[in-house]
């Protein structure tokens, strides 16, 4: 009975962990649109962006916890941590481990962002663009109801939602009303001072 | 003991005009037609330094600092 607990709870909180990543993806995407309304002020979208980032790390690691302590499946840790390191699934169990490290390395250079710099900390934020894909892929492949029709019904609305948002994101006119004069401006000054 | 008197101060190279700060601090910064920060001059209200911390942490491009009055540039 307590076997099947845990590997319960792996299956929902992996559902509830890419609904709140697609969210999460969803909202950084808005605040980098400067998305706003009467009632949404631009600073809540990014606000809610990383309140949610930490929400989904909470459910990322019910997932992966009760996975590795799982008696049925006998994972062990080294699957949670080194990619295709599981002889069971290997592939499948490697793009979530990905996943969850890029995921990893995204939260903790923006909790860190005021060291490490914009530069740095929006390069390494990129890896979101690797990080969701690849956890779609891993519930797609590996999940115990990837054939229910709820859960297709989750990562329909999900990939739907994210991807209509980077749609949104990409054909969007640039956000800052002196982007190009900006772009003119940082070259010049770069040439100025051999940067 | 002498009072610590901060103030904000921004990077105008960093900014990118998303206007966050504005709306996290409305008391010491409003926005420009262009939608650019302008930023009180003087020492910032203790009561409001929460709020100002605020905006710094959640600029999106980390163009906004508070800073000691004496260092005011």
């Amino acid at each position: 009975m307590s076997d099947q607990v845990l590997w319960y709870t792996t299956r929902g909180s992996g559902a509830v962990t890419l609904l709140l990543l697609s969210a999460v993806v969803v909202l950084g995407l808005l605040a980098r649109l400067r998305f706003e309304t009467r009632g949404w002020p631009r600073f809540l979208s990014a606000a809610v962006h990383g309140d949610l980032a930490l929400m989904t790390l909470v459910f990322l690691l019910l997932h992966i916890v009760t996975a590795v302590v799982d008696p049925f499946t006998h994972l062990g840790l080294v699957a949670a941590v080194i990619p295709f390191g599981s002889y069971y699934r290997t592939v499948w169990l490697g793009l979530g481990t990905i996943a969850f490290e890029l995921l990893l390395a995204i939260i903790a250079t923006s909790l860190l962002r005021q060291r490490i710099g914009a530069r740095v900390w929006r390069g390494i934020h990129w890896l979101a663009y690797a990080s969701w894909p690849i956890a779609v892929i891993h519930g797609i492949g590996t999940g115990t109801d990837n054939t229910a029709i709820w859960m297709l019904a989750i990562d329909v609305v999900c990939v739907a939602a994210v991807v209509s948002a980077l749609l949104w994101r990409l054909l969007a006119a640039p956000p800052d009303p002196l982007a190009d004069e900006r772009r003119v401006a940082a070259e010049r000054a770069s040439f100025g001072t051999g940067r | 003991m002498m009072s610590d008197r901060v103030m904000l101060g921004i990077d105008r190279i960093k900014c990118d005009g998303h206007g966050v700060c504005a709306d996290l601090v409305p008391e010491l910064i409003e926005l420009d037609d262009w939608g650019y920060p302008i930023i009180r001059s003087g020492a910032i209200p203790q009561s409001v330094l929460p709020h100002a911390r605020r905006a710094v942490s959640g600029c999106p491009t980390l163009a906004l600092r508070i800073q000691s009055l004496a260092t005011r540039r």
